[in-house]
Parts: structure tokens; C-alpha cells; sequence
């Protein structure tokens, strides 16, 4: 039997927020941006008649006022529109226990087992798009189809407050036409090497010999050419189903750009803490650290190692994270951003191997010490205790593990 | 505004439903909620806000109060 699979994709999401609470926004282009002083100043979202203007998720603020000088920007309000976040869900949870998030504005609904109670996909996805409008007072559009790709295609089509039906008779017509990289999970790389290929629509990569896109593109152009007929097969999550972690990791832009391997140091510690917290929160040790580094011009770097022993210990990341730096980065450029992540994951109590040389309850003792700290900041705050190191430069102080942001998808995929 | 926060009596029953009493105005004149006609989740696009609308009778005048999970505040005509 064929799968009913909803996508919903909350319309303008930020911005659309943003004018339900300030109605006199409303008849006014406004973009949705991050903090200028703390140089996250881009923009998030935008309504429609910033669209207009062509204002563009992703691009700066000064670009911005450049194409739109009346656009009004407001600064991102990240509890307000996770709370909105959940109030949706919640709407879809009526529907179905399978709803997979996508970001905080999206999400896809498997609702074939529902049909029997609600009534077939378009008239699910239609009281949806109703009750969202009544309840929330934002728009969504609805991709209905048989499977998670082409549905959410179809939410792409139609915005805003919508319903777009993608069938197995008429996929070709509506899905074939679309440039390469409107398909999820091709990105610019992906669509240069399917270009070079004469791929330029949907269609054309449908109707290419699988065996030729495995050849190009390895297992993966396998994949897409299926996600380009429909067979894509992938489910849609249950709720409340605690993904394995494979990796935890923060990163940050700086407020200013890091100079020197203090400032580096520095930072390293701020983020392994955020990391060994999570870790030890989710209990979990790891073995590989990875570093990222951005410079002023946003080219990335990533490198990694491998420590002796699985652990959660922030200065043991600490190290091992500084270490692999000092051996990558030789100061050409400075550092606008930088991640720390640990992935190899195990069990924090399953039996680590006991070394001949590692003094091991000098190890129990530091795991003692920084189990400590989590529960002295949990009653007073993160604050409340730091490192010495960060004497040096209190500015750079952070607390990723809670002042994490999720960016809507479309942010980290645009084009 | 179209959106005015009050201070709410509110009685909690042990079914746990909230019922509005009272409702105390921001030039802190009181006024009773006389019958709830009516709850609903609903967005207020005048009042600028979302939450649970209770549609009330105070002085046998119609009014929307909303609880939006942390406050409670009227629907008004005025701007």
C-alpha cells in the first residue's frame, strides 16, 4: 500500500512570527536577522514583501538595506519561534505519532495509518494548513505524496498557505522540470559534477543509467537517481525516538577574530567544556576530536585525532583539540570561527581499557572534578565558575551547550 | 493597541481546567467575567497573539481574553 507522507513547511517562519506579534510590521518589509555587534548580522528569514525586493536568507544585513533601504530588521527572538516550533508539532502530533523535524520549520508526517480516523492526505494537510492559520496565526505549505523527497518538493511549490499533491501520475510533469539542486541533499558540489555530467533538471538524472551515476557519483548517485523516480523509501521518524548520537560538537563565531594561539586556547576550552558537559550529560565518552576552523574569507578547515582513551573530560578534549591546531593552522589568515567536536562514541560505563601507564585515578579524579562543576552550574548558572584561562579575555567567555541556536534549514542550505 | 494585558482571578479546578473570574484593567478597574461562552486555541491577528481564547460576557459586552501560557491579556478595538 502506498505511504500518505505530508511535508509542512512553515512559511517565512521567523518573519511570519515576528508580524503575528507586531501587527504594525505587517505592512512593512522586514527581515529577521542575527546580532550585528556579535557578528552573526545575516539575514534569517523575511516576508513577502521583503521577497519582493529580493531580499535573500543568507546574505548580509548591509545587502540587504543595499536592494531594500526601507526593510525594517528585527533582531531573532530564537525561544519565541522554538516555543512556535512546538506549538506546530503539537498540531501535528494530533495527526500522527510520526513526525520527523527538519529544523525548526519543517517537518514531515507520516499519516498512512491515519487516513482510517482523518480522512485521505489533502484533506489532513488542508485542516492543518487551517488550523495553523487559526491557532498560530502564521501560514504553512503542505507537500502530500508517497514519499518524503517528493513531498517536500511539493511544500516548495505553493507559498504561501498552501497544498500541493504530488502523484505517481503527475511527479513527472510537476518534478521533472526543476533544476538538479532543488532535490534534497544536492548541494553546489554535487550540482557542479551533475551539470558537468549534462544533468541539469530532475528529470534528466531520473532518466539516467543508475549504473552510470554510481560510476560518477559512487553509492550516493544510486540514491538520488531513486529519489529522482520516487522510490525513495526513507521513513519518516517516530517521535520521541532518541536518534543515536553519533557526535557531539559545538562551535562558534567570535566576536572578534581570533589572533593568536591564546585566543585560540581560549576558545578551545570555552567549547570542549559546552562538549564534555553534553557529553557527560548524555553519558558518553569519545575517542576522536575534531577541530573546525573558519577564516575572515569563510574557508573551512577540518582536522582530527584520536586520543588514547574514550573520555569526557573537558581538558583531555581541551588538549587534544589544541594540539591537532597548533600542527593546522600556520596563522596566514586569523580565525572567525571554530568548532570542537568528539565523535566515536561509547557508553560512559562500559569498561575502558585499564593502561599500564596512564595514571588512572588521576584521570577518575578530573572526571570527579568536572562532574563537580556540571552540578555547581546547574544551580547557579554556567557563569558562575570559570576557567582561569578565561581571565585573559572574559569576552570570549560563552555558553554554547545553552545558548545553542538552530538556524531554519533553509539558512544552511541556501543558495 | 489591540492588545491589553490584565491582571486574572482565574479559578483552577481539579479537573485542570482554568476559568477566568476576574479580570483587573491597566487604570485598575475590575471587572467580572459574568460566563465564559466559549474556549478555543486561537490567534488574535488584531491583538498581535496566540493562545487559549476564552470568549467571556463582562458587563453584557463580548470580549476575547486569551491566556497565551504566560499571560493574560483582551482583544481590543483600539490602536
Amino acid at each position: 500500500m502506498k505511504r500518505v507522507i505530508l511535508h509542512c513547511d512553515l512559511n517565512n517562519f521567523y518573519a511570519s512570527v515576528e508580524c503575528l506579534y507586531n501587527p504594525e510590521l505587517r505592512q512593512k518589509p522586514v527581515a529577521v536577522c542575527g546580532s550585528v555587534e556579535d557578528r552573526h548580522g545575516i539575514v534569517l528569514a523575511k516576508n513577502e514583501l521583503a521577497k519582493k525586493y529580493n531580499v535573500k536568507t543568507g546574505e548580509t544585513v548591509w545587502e540587504a538595506k543595499g536592494k531594500c533601504p526601507g526593510l525594517v530588521t528585527v533582531k531573532a527572538n530564537h525561544p519565541l519561534y522554538y516555543k512556535f516550533s512546538k506549538y506546530a508539532r503539537q498540531i501535528y502530533e494530533y495527526y500522527t505519532d510520526r513526525v520527523e523535524s527538519f529544523g525548526l520549520d519543517e517537518c514531515w508526517l507520516d499519516v498512512s495509518e491515519s487516513t482510517l480516523l482523518f480522512g485521505d492526505g489533502v484533506k489532513i494537510a488542508n485542516e492543518i494548513r487551517e488550523r495553523i492559520k487559526r491557532e498560530l496565526g502564521v501560514t504553512v505549505s503542505i507537500g502530500v505524496s508517497y514519499n518524503k523527497i517528493f513531498a517536500k518538493l511539493g511544500s516548495d511549490m505553493k507559498k504561501p498557505d498552501a497544498v500541493t499533491v504530488i502523484t505517481e501520475d503527475n511527479f513527472k510533469e510537476k518534478i521533472w522540470g526543476l533544476p538538479v539542486e532543488a532535490l534534497l541533499y544536492v548541494g553546489n558540489s554535487t550540482k557542479r559534477r551533475l551539470n558537468n555530467l549534462a544533468v541539469f533538471t530532475i528529470g534528466d538524472l531520473a532518466n539516467c543509467h543508475p549504473e552510470f551515476l554510481v560510476k560518477q557519483l559512487g553509492k550516493w548517485g544510486y540514491t538520488l537517481w531513486s529519489f529522482a523516480n520516487g522510490y525513495d523509501t526513507g521513513s519518516v521518524a517516530k517521535n520521541n525516538c532518541e536518534m543515536a548520537i553519533k557526535s557531539i560538537g559545538n562551535s562558534l563565531t567570535t566576536p572578534r577574530d581570533l589572533i593568536n594561539n591564546e585566543d585560540v586556547r581560549i576558545l578551545i576550552y570555552v567549547l570542549s567544556e559546552s562538549v564534555g558537559e553534553r557529553l557527560r550529560s548524555h553519558n558518553l565518552k569519545g575517542r576522536t576530536v575534531q577541530i573546525s576552523l573558519k577564516d575572515p574569507e569563510l574557508q573551512t578547515l577540518e582536522r582530527q585525532g584520536k586520543l588514547d582513551f574514550h573520555t569526557f573530560i573537558t581538558s583531555e578534549i581541551a588538549q587534544k583539540a589544541y594540539e591537532i591546531f597548533l600542527k593546522s593552522w600556520d596563522w596566514s589568515q586569523n580565525i572567525r570561527a571554530l568548532g570542537v567536536r568528539v565523535t566515536d562514541l561509547v557508553e560512559a560505563d562500559t569498561c575502558t581499557q585499564m593502561s599500564l601507564f596512564l595514571d588512572d585515578a588521576k584521570r577518575q579524579k578530573l572526571e570527579m572534578i568536572d562532574e563537580c562543576v556540571d552540578r555547581v552550574r546547574e544551580r547557579f548558572g554556567h557563569y558562575s565558575v570559570k576557567r582561569g584561562i578565561l581571565l585573559q579575555d572574559e569576552k570570549l567567555n560563552a555558553d554554547p551547550a545553552h545558548e545553542n541556536v538552530v538556524f531554519p534549514v533553509g539558512y544552511s542550505r541556501r543558495k | 493597541m489591540g492588545k491589553v494585558f490584565v491582571d486574572a482571578i482565574v479559578k483552577f479546578t481539579k479537573e485542570g481546567n482554568k476559568i477566568p473570574l476576574e479580570i483587573v484593567w491597566d487604570d485598575g478597574r475590575k471587572f467580572q467575567v459574568d460566563r465564559v461562552l466559549d474556549i478555543t486555541k486561537a490567534a488574535s491577528l488584531k491583538a498581535g497573539g496566540r493562545g487559549i481564547r476564552y470568549k467571556c460576557r463582562v458587563r453584557g459586552k463580548e470580549i476575547y481574553l486569551f491566556f497565551d501560557d504566560e499571560k493574560w491579556f483582551v482583544e481590543t478595538e483600539n490602536r
